[in-house]
């Protein structure tokens, strides 16, 4: 078991006040245009003590009760991929010497240090794809920069929402690596627990009170019940490989005719790392900026081929993504593209269900 | 470069006046041979670029618009009323256009219309067209910056949604059920309606691939009543499609309701 120890809840802002001596900035889960982002924190009554999330395929709302808790909710509209995976990174300018040649100038990647409190066990999970995607030899050195200033201070989802899932796929909702600490939320404080050498630091320097038994059996606890309350669930990956041969399935008109092809399933998704490559030219002609940008396979540019979309139906692009994320990835990463957050059914403006359309076309029949 | 103008409000020449400083660099890259409203008088002359305001919905102006063609080697609409027929296409959905003029101007008969007001591209050839109710100077920019430099503008036209979500904006749709209509919108205003927490109103036109019958029962669902979401789909764009299409559908409906 990892090392742990109790820390008040009173005590909670000795800890922000470290992590932000330590880091450029600390960012921490606050109430910003009614939803739960995350934000420059500097005192602990800036989280959002009180509040819960209420979700449902296309809903969002935050709702404010009695809770002495802060971390009573599952997520907001982002994981940590626009704090690694910048929405457009500039990647070079090129300039064009008087003799017409050509010069290239990449730009530099900057050292980073971002601590950030509230991660989610799904969060983990999807920063480890973006991890195995970004940083696979020869590596990208923006996300590689960004990643290596992380400090990552995970709190075990209690209040799981409607549209998660992540018990089914083993991504939660209890973290199990990839953070520095990890707190438990009781409703006297948190039981905080190491995971890395930098988090050992922080930790001891923390002075926290031993763990009773009967907060660690309440942890567990709370724990069990956060798997057990989930509705929805995505079959085994050996089935959901079999999404492959589903290419003909008639299915995927039916749902092209709800889905409105906005992308914004995977501009939520925190494992998505779909961009494109942008020029953008100066008045001067003798300078022009490149720039890596989001981008999403339900965007006609992002199939062009020869300046053909190769993907020009709605049904091709929700087959793309449905199959890529759920079957495609299992080849190249090793597992599915999906850790069960349940954003792209919370934040598709028409609230379309991944589970649901996955069901349909597998045939699947839950009890 | 040429700026001409045709029925318009003159909002997308100003978003070429507002350019500030990048207007001095443009002076050093161009060379601005009529442009009305900032001076230059010669709608005549050739040019590389033309860019055209408004829509075409006098016989003056159908005739004058093939003459900038000719004249022209690229023709760049600016803004829904060259691109769409903007507010003005609205009567094409009336037919008692005439009962109106005569109830408000006191000499209608000097008013000399075409039936219908239309985008440029129905009356000739366009190499590239800017969305955008106005459009804004980075669009302007972009085009002048790639011709400059030999290649063919780009105009993204994926849905406002995208650029939204990139700029870390929390969906106002998903959050108060609103009824936003970014996912079926055109891209290029940089979301600037969901930055200031309101729905988009479709002002930069129809994206690609839009699905507008499944957003307009998304916004039934929200509960708004038939002619509230034919007024969403009938507004800045009421003559492009798919717009036209799903807007007219919800005021006949509407208009069954009423019956």
């Amino acid at each position: 078991m990892n090392q742990s120890g109790f820390l008040p809840r009173a005590d909670l802002q000795r800890l922000i006040d470290r992590l932000r001596r330590e880091h450029a900035d600390c960012l921490g889960p606050q109430v910003r245009d009614e939803a739960i982002v995350f934000a420059s924190l500097e005192r602990a009554e800036q989280l959002p003590f009180g509040y819960l999330d209420r979700q449902r395929p296309g809903s969002y709302r935050l709702e404010f009760g009695d809770s002495e808790r802060a971390f009573a909710w599952a997520n907001g509209p982002q994981a940590l991929k626009p704090l690694v995976f910048e929405p457009e990174q500039p990647m070079w300018h090129s300039v064009r010497d008087p003799d017409g040649s050509l010069q290239f100038h990449p730009v530099p990647a900057k050292p980073s240090s971002l601590a950030v409190i509230g991660v989610r066990a799904c969060d983990l999970a999807a920063l480890a794809l973006q991890d195995a995607h970004f940083l696979e030899e020869p590596g990208d050195p923006w996300y590689a920069a960004r990643r290596e200033g992380l400090f990552l201070v995970a709190v075990h989802c209690t209040h799981p929402a409607e549209t998660c899932f992540c018990a089914s796929t083993g991504d939660g909702p209890s973290c199990g690596a990839g953070f520095d600490l990890a707190l438990h939320e009781l409703d006297e404080g948190f039981i905080v627990e190491v995971g890395s050498d930098a988090g050992q630091a922080v930790f001891e320097a923390l002075q926290t009170l031993p763990v009773a038994p009967g907060q660690r059996a309440a942890a567990e606890a709370q724990q069990a019940r956060a798997a057990e309350v989930q509705q929805r669930r995505l079959p085994a990956p050996a089935r959901l490989a079999e999404l492959m041969q589903a290419a003909t399935d008639p299915h995927w008109e039916e749902v092209a005719e709800r889905c409105l092809s906005c992308g914004n399933c995977t501009a939520v998704c925190p494992s998505c790392f779909c961009h494109r490559h942008a020029e953008t030219p100066a008045l001067d002609p003798s300078r022009s900026g490149h720039a890596r940008v989001w981008d999403s396979c339900f965007s006609a540019a992002h199939s062009l081929l020869h300046g053909r979309p190769l993907r020009a139906q709605t049904a091709q692009r929700y087959r793309q993504w449905l199959t890529h994320k759920l079957a495609g990835w299992q080849v190249q990463y090793g597992r599915i593209g999906c850790v069960g957050c349940g954003r792209c059914i919370s934040w598709c403006p028409v609230g379309i269900d991944l589970t649901a359309e996955v069901d349909a076309i597998l045939g699947e029949v839950h009890d | 470069m040429a700026v001409h103008k045709f029925s318009s409000c003159d909002g997308c020449q100003l978003a070429l006046l507002n350019l500030g400083e990048s207007l001095l660099a443009l002076q050093e890259a161009v060379e601005i041979v009529h442009f009305l409203e900032a001076g230059p008088s010669d709608p005549e002359a050739p040019v590389d670029i033309a860019f055209v305001e408004g829509s075409i919905s006098t016989a003056e102006e159908a005739e004058r618009i093939a003459r900038v063609r000719e004249h022209s080697r690229y023709l760049v609409t600016i803004g829904a009323c060259a691109t769409s027929g903007g507010l003005q296409a609205l009567r094409n959905l009336d037919r008692s256009e005439r009962a109106w003029r005569e109830a408000i101007y006191a000499r209608p008969e000097f008013i000399d219309s075409l039936d219908q007001a239309t985008p440029v591209r129905e009356h000739v050839a366009v190499d590239l067209e800017l969305w955008g109710c106005p459009i804004n100077g980075r669009q302007i920019l972009g085009a002048i910056a790639s011709l400059l430099h030999g290649v063919p503008p780009i105009e993204d036209a994926d849905k406002v949604c995208l650029e939204c979500k990139r700029q870390g904006r929390v969906c106002t749709l998903v959050t108060r059920g609103v009824p936003c209509m970014g996912p079926v919108t055109h891209t290029g205003c940089g979301a600037l309606c969901p930055a200031f927490g309101r729905d988009c109103y479709g002002c930069y036109g129809p994206a690609e691939n839009p699905n507008g019958d499944a957003l307009a029962r998304r916004f039934e669902g929200l509960g708004l009543l038939p002619e509230a979401i034919a007024r969403h789909f009938l507004f800045i764009h009421s003559h492009a499609e798919p717009f036209r299409t799903v807007g007219t559908a919800w005021r006949a409906q509407r208009e069954k309701d009423d019956a």
